[in-house]
């Protein structure tokens, strides 16, 4: 836990208080307005910070709202949820430009000038919403529907792209459905388009449907479309939706998201979708687990809030044996690195390159199904990014390491200690313990001077933070 | 591609136990065979290829029947002659370099390669192409399986992807694998400088060799710490090589670049992987535009590809190295409503190389829409069927090229008489 942590939740603060503090936060903060002041990590932006239309700044953004945001698992959902529905920058900004791509992927209505909203403020904002409602969202997101060919999802010639992913990466899962709902998904979100409106600084994209390009026929599927949960109009349970007018074809949509939504199959792999995210990667989720949460999430109208409770609140997220068996992502390795290490006279700007190497750009999935999250993350080369990372750190906060050593600076036993409680980690494992004091011992007798403390204490840092054990979480 | 290797430690991690040998030993293994073995280096365009129009059946009304607005006029394609069924074809017209290469007798070019209900799912056809099963994509991939096989210790530079990820294809069971994506810059920093540089490496040597038996997941994080102090050193004479030919600034190129100074530098890599993004072309296909999407993509794979076969041929490598390409899935035979064209079947694969014997392969697709029955999703009449299986062509690779038995690589017998490029 990190000092600011160790403030925001001091001892004695019953467990499920701070569970609700952590869930209930969900918001507009203030924390953009310490950029720059004095105590924080720091940006860099030559001409102007301008994270609502350049995506470097927008991803140094990011990292600090991570690092200093007063609500952090909000920021951490969004980041969770930008990996679901993973959109990446790049192809939009070949189609709109730069700076228009960059607005929708992450701007902040309050500071854009057509109040325009991007995909990813979208997902803090419904963090802990309700999931049938952030996948409405989602699908008439900007962002989205350039991302997934929503744009030229034509009446005549049906595109695919976005009812395919729709069903095997955002709800129900490959293999759950068959080719021709693939198509009927397709004909269900013809006409949903985007509208260019405003004018000069002011224009922005904003989702239309447009009645002339809908598909009107009825579209049948392999699944119930009515009669589950989210369809509470239509009690009588039915795979097709109906032919419709134009102009009512909207609805197609609406009762398709809903019905994917609440879909059983969807409860479920979300619900296994979470054990990955919080509980464990070395073993598959428990069946009480899946049972449990996928319960919870459809009896709570599919609130992300009641279902992260269930989650945060589980016997098995709670079991200390299933502690430390998630692999820390890139990016939360180099958040939890700069909460635990340091970040003072730190800019964000330069995680943004040892990111890359390590496989995680922000805003910039490697495709629609998000990152190879798990063991995958640990090549060689993306493991030497995290050993590299480590050192480029400690060299920058050597003087903070240093100082703060020096309560420990009684012998090399003590600086390991030291570092382990800098880094939050459970106690060293006898062959750790020898290796480090090895280390600290390496080159002379332990004086415990300030000339060896600012040698030793970064170099067992930089050690400790890029060994396996501080992979974990 | 979007692989996750939960289910190893899930089982149980097999691999990463078994302790590395020295550095030095395995540099020495290297050296000692590295500049005469043969190089595999798989070329995989991701996203799903629009294999007609990589390489185009131009005499065929169907062929712009069904994509009047992004077939390739016969006038501009770049004729390579008829296939075995008489049909005739021709390249994409950015793919100038490529012709030359047919021409040398250098590519091989094998048709409607695919498999019995082509997935049309991104991920789960690239785990089906990357285990070569696909009944089962779960576990190591066919290379990694191949490098599993070899004789032990196997060095982790053995199989070496230029991505920042490890391709399923390559992951093993028992064999950590390297992923450099630049070799410059392959080196572990220090936040101390001198001796202390040399005490930190050590210090992580330390932590990275106990492995813990019951946390098989931290054992295999040091693993990777294991393999990049066994190799960085001869990554970083990698780094230094100078090429005899330009590669262009793009992914594909520099990639291919790495993996020409590794041959050259004789690091002891027996499978290189590349890749290159960008062919999930549902909208604005851009086939013919010169700036068109298509059209770039096929700039960029014949630039790339022809500077690394220039170079290697100007070193004296090309009789000891091949590529192999292929890519997820073919696409539809009609075009869609955006120009582009959507998730389909069979496609071509490519082999590329001094010893490979060029020529077109199999016969191309019957683009009729009533023309093929119906039934099955091969047969509807809206895709390339398949004909030759694609673990054929990886038969032929492992046991021509490899010098490994494709039979049990592959779990079964995959050879066939028509697939003989080698």
């Amino acid at each position: 836990m990190s000092e600011a942590d160790k403030d925001r939740f001091p001892n004695g603060v019953p467990y499920r208080q701070v569970v609700d503090q952590l869930v209930s936060y969900a918001g507009e903060t203030d924390v953009d307005s310490k950029v720059g002041q004095s105590g924080y990590m720091g940006i860099t932006a030559t001409g102007g910070f301008a994270p609502n239309t350049n995506i470097t700044h927008a991803r140094q953004r990011w990292l600090f709202r991570m690092v200093h945001s007063p609500s952090p698992l909000q920021e951490r959902m969004a980041l969770l949820w930008h990996h679901h529905f993973a959109t990446g920058y790049n192809k939009i900004a070949g189609i709109y430009g730069a700076s228009d791509a960059a607005r929708m992927m992450d701007a902040k209505p309050g500071d854009d000038p057509a109040r325009q909203m991007g995909q990813i403020e979208l997902l803090r904002r419904n963090a802990f919403g309700s999931f049938a409602g952030m996948l409405l969202s989602i699908a008439q997101d900007p962002a989205m529907l350039v991302w997934l060919d929503g744009i030229s999802n034509f009446k005549a010639k049906p595109q695919e792209n976005f009812g395919r992913e729709l069903m095997e990466l955002f709800t129900i899962g490959v293999g759950e459905f068959a080719e021709t709902d693939v198509y009927a998904a397709a004909r269900v979100f013809t006409g949903w388009n985007l509208v260019r409106t405003g004018s000069g600084a002011a224009t922005s994209y904003r989702f239309s449907f447009n009645p002339n390009q809908h598909d009107t026929d009825a579209k049948e599927f392999t699944f119930d479309v009515y009669g589950g949960a989210g369809s509470g109009r239509r009690p009588r349970a039915s795979n097709v939706i109906p032919a419709r007018d134009a102009n009512s074809g909207l609805q197609d949509g609406l009762d398709l998201i809903l019905a994917l939504a609440y879909h059983p199959l969807t409860a479920r792999r979300l619900a296994r979708k979470f054990w990955t995210w919080f509980v464990s990667e070395t073993e598959p989720a428990t069946e009480s687990f899946v049972n449990e949460v996928a319960g919870v999430y459809l009896s709570n109208r599919t609130s992300i809030r009641a279902t992260l409770r269930a989650v945060l609140a589980s016997s098995e997220f709670n079991d200390e044996n299933r502690a430390f068996q998630r692999y820390a992502w890139p990016v939360e390795f180099v958040v939890r690195s700069l909460r635990e290490i340091g970040y003072a006279g730190f800019s964000a700007n330069d995680a943004l390159t040892p990111l890359l190497n390590m496989g995680q750009v922000l805003y910039e999935p490697p495709d629609v199904a998000g990152w190879d999250l798990g063991l995958s993350w640990f090549t060689t080369g993306g493991m030497l990014a995290r050993l590299n990372f480590a050192s480029q750190l400690a060299t920058n906060q050597r003087v903070v390491i240093r100082d703060a050593s020096r309560a420990w600076s009684g012998s090399a036993n003590s600086l390991v200690d030291f570092c382990y409680d800098r880094l939050s980690l459970p106690p060293a494992t006898l062959d750790n313990q020898i290796a480090l004091v090895d280390y600290a011992l390496a080159g002379g007798a332990w004086t415990g001077s300030d000339a060896q403390l600012l040698i030793k204490a970064p170099g067992m840092i930089h050690i400790l933070a890029g060994s396996s054990e501080y992979q974990l979480l | 591609m979007k692989f996750t290797r939960r289910e190893f430690v899930a089982g149980g991690v097999k691999a990463f136990t078994v302790g590395f040998a020295a550095p030095a030993f395995l540099s020495d293994l290297a050296l000692a065979t590295g500049a005469t073995s043969r190089s595999l280096v798989v070329l995989y365009l991701s996203g799903g290829n629009d294999a007609l129009s990589t390489t185009i059946p131009y005499t065929d009304p169907f062929y712009y029947s069904r994509r009047p607005t992004i077939a390739i006029p016969a006038g501009n394609v770049l004729q390579i002659g008829t296939d075995s069924s008489g049909k005739p074809i021709g390249l994409h017209p950015r793919l100038i370099g490529l012709r030359s290469i047919f021409d040398d007798g250098r590519l091989a070019i094998i048709q409607r390669t695919g498999y019995q209900n082509s997935s049309r799912s991104h991920f789960q056809g690239t785990d089906i192409w990357s285990t070569a099963n696909p009944q089962n994509t779960i576990g190591a991939g066919w290379l990694g399986r191949y490098l599993d096989a070899l004789p032990p210790p196997v060095d982790p530079l053995a199989g070496w992807s230029t991505l920042r990820d490890l391709p399923h294809a390559l992951l093993a069971d028992h064999t950590s694998v390297d992923a450099i994506p630049n070799p410059t810059g392959y080196t572990i920093s220090s936040p101390n400088s001198g001796a202390e540089i040399t005490r930190s490496r050590n210090g992580v040597a330390a932590i990275a060799s106990h492995v813990p038996s019951e946390r098989p997941h931290v054992a295999y994080v040091n693993g990777s710490v294991q393999s990049v102090l066994a190799t960085f050193e001869r990554v970083a004479t990698v780094g230094t090589y100078v090429p005899t030919v330009g590669y262009a600034a793009d992914g594909l190129s520099q990639g291919l670049r790495a993996v020409a100074g590794a041959i050259v530098r004789g690091v002891g890599t027996k499978v290189f992987w590349v890749q290159i993004g960008g062919f999930d072309t549902h909208a604005s296909q851009g086939t013919n535009p010169n700036n068109g999407a298509y059209s770039t993509l096929m700039n960029t794979l014949n630039s790339a590809v022809t500077a690394f076969y220039n170079d290697l041929r100007n070193q004296g490598l090309l009789d000891s190295t091949m590529i192999l390409q292929f890519s997820e899935f073919g696409r539809r035979i009609s075009e869609n409503g955006s120009a582009g064209t959507d998730h389909g079947a069979a496609a071509i694969m490519m082999a590329i190389g001094g010893s490979v014997r060029g020529g077109l392969y199999g016969t191309a697709a019957n683009l009729n829409p009533g023309g093929n029955g119906g039934g099955t999703l091969e047969n509807n009449g809206n895709d390339v069927t398949f004909e030759t299986d694609f673990r054929s062509v990886y038969a032929q690779v492992i046991d021509n090229w490899l010098g490994a038995n494709s039979a049990s690589i592959l779990g079964g017998n995959f050879r066939s008489p028509l697939v003989n490029f080698i």
